[in-house]
């Protein structure tokens, strides 16, 4: 019903709070409501209990509440919590909100912190894997032993975003980028490189979701969630059996199923873009191409605006905004597409787009398909 | 170490690698658990394994991330020839996904011994 991005990029005069509560009024006008019509709140990465300390700034006592820890896929999730919830009368309207200044506290841990009794800590945490960037250097690397996916393949989902991002005026990075460019930034984790990973920025959001008889009040178009999908696989990454896949093969399969589609029927596609090897295992994993098939699909261009997938198409994690967890800004964004909002970035006569969000360690995925009627 | 993980830890301060072994399927299981996670039976037997596996997947990181760690290093995944899937550095930096490797424990600032793999061959 309404989605609003917070202040982004580098935030300096708002706290997280105030940047969530600001973005969340602006969600619920979109949707001619406000925060008092809130019985549902869904929040994560605010603290401890961060459905009780937003809603306390709110000055709201919500009757349904989820602080699920998934991530940053947790977005893409809590709009599947909150429409059952929704559906089932458990909350009338329900708001998804987030916030980070990461960027400004320079807040970005490269280490997962547990103690020693974990398992993380004990089998995991004594090599040094920085966390996220090492894992997903792991997925990039057992992709290319067994593809063959390239170097190349992976530059060309940064310049796929870039390319998007010089379109959005909100994006943090627009200067041209090609793949050559991408390739001359120093390596990090074998095999991903500097710019194969997202951005630090602050950032981020709300979404509103609520029951169709509030559409017709609403001061924008309602957007339709026609399906949803989450699953989970490993928290410490030598648990899963594979790296050439997620738990967004679940989520995706769940999520498309639930809307009755394929994936030649989306014509916007909004993936969680951490880093470049996340956007080749999401087009695999949602059937939007063959397994190892990735590489390929990217490279022709097909992310591109123009492009036979639009993809990322504010600029992504990876031009537009990174905010520790991006998720939420996937929904924000596909929203904006559906109801032809998004200026010299729309994809033209978007009708279906689909967020589909990572988090942890390739650890969470969830996926949300969304209709204009 | 926790009261699970015990056996494995004891035995990493003698130099041995040990996992779960069920009695009723054969599934080696690693970490331990209170029952194999493939039959479902309880009562895991701990059995001695020779460290020896593939590397499934590694990354070299090149930049100073995480404290205590000088780059470049290596950290891997590695199969093991009973089939779970254990973390540790490897020796060399030129290793590749496949090379055939062996464990070594190596004492550091930890209370334990913790593995890094030698690579024994490259890949057939």
């Amino acid at each position: 019903m309404g989605a609003a991005e917070s202040a982004l990029g580098r935030v300096e005069n708002q706290s997280e709070l105030s940047m969530a509560a600001l973005a969340s009024r602006e969600a619920l006008a979109e949707a001619g409501l406000t925060l008092k019509d809130v019985d549902g709140l869904f929040v994560n990465y605010m603290g401890q209990e961060g459905s009780v300390q937003v809603g306390e700034y709110l000055g709201i006592e919500p009757r349904y509440s989820d602080s699920s820890d998934l991530g940053g896929a947790a977005f893409e999730a809590f709009v599947h919590h909150a429409m059952l919830a929704v559906h089932s009368g458990h909350c009338d309207v329900a708001l998804i909100t987030y916030a980070s200044r990461q960027r400004s506290r320079k807040s970005r841990p490269m280490a997962l912190t547990e103690d020693d009794q974990s398992l993380m800590g004990q089998f995991e945490l004594p090599y040094g894997l920085p966390a996220p960037i090492g894992h997903y250097a792991l997925a990039a690397a057992r992709h290319m032993h067994e593809y063959g996916t390239t170097p190349e393949q992976l530059a060309e989902v940064a310049v796929a975003a870039r390319a998007w991002a010089a379109l959005n005026p909100k994006a943090w990075a627009r200067e041209p980028l090609t793949v050559a460019d991408v390739l001359a930034t120093p390596m990090m984790c074998d095999p991903l490189r500097k710019l194969d990973c997202c951005l630090r920025t602050d950032g981020g959001g709300a979404i509103v979701i609520a029951g169709k008889d509030h559409a017709r009040n609403a001061a924008k178009r309602a957007i339709r969630v026609i399906g949803v999908g989450e699953s989970q696989r490993a928290w410490n990454i030598a648990q899963s059996r594979d790296l050439t896949s997620t738990p967004g093969a679940a989520a995706g399969r769940h999520a498309f199923a639930m809307a009755g589609i394929a994936p030649s029927d989306v014509d916007v596609f909004e993936p969680y873009d951490c880093f470049t090897i996340a956007v080749l295992l999401h087009l695999e994993d949602l059937g939007f191409c063959e397994r190892g098939g990735a590489g390929e699909f990217a490279k022709s261009g097909a992310l591109r605006p123009g492009g036979k997938l639009p993809s990322m198409t504010s600029g992504g994690g990876l031009s537009y905004c990174h905010p520790g967890a991006l998720g939420l800004l996937l929904l924000v964004e596909a929203v904006r597409q559906l109801r032809g909002e998004a200026g010299a970035r729309q994809v033209p006569d978007a009708k279906i787009a689909v967020a589909h969000g990572i988090g942890g360690v390739l650890s969470t995925s969830a996926t949300v398909v969304l209709a204009r009627d | 170490m926790d009261p699970t993980t015990a056996p494995f830890w004891e035995a990493a301060e003698r130099g041995e690698l040990r996992v779960q072994r069920c009695g009723r399927c054969g599934h080696h299981q690693f970490y331990p658990r209170p029952f194999c996670l493939q039959c479902d039976a309880e009562g895991l037997d701990w059995v001695t394994v020779a460290g020896r596996g593939r590397i499934y997947s590694k990354t070299v990181v090149r930049v100073p991330l995480v404290t205590g760690f000088e780059p470049p290093y290596v950290v891997a995944i590695v199969e093991l020839n009973e089939g779970p899937y254990l973390m540790g550095n490897v020796d060399s930096v030129d290793c590749k996904i496949g090379d055939e490797v062996v464990l070594r424990w190596q004492q550091r600032d930890h209370k334990y011994p913790v593995p890094v793999f030698a690579v024994v061959s490259p890949p057939r």
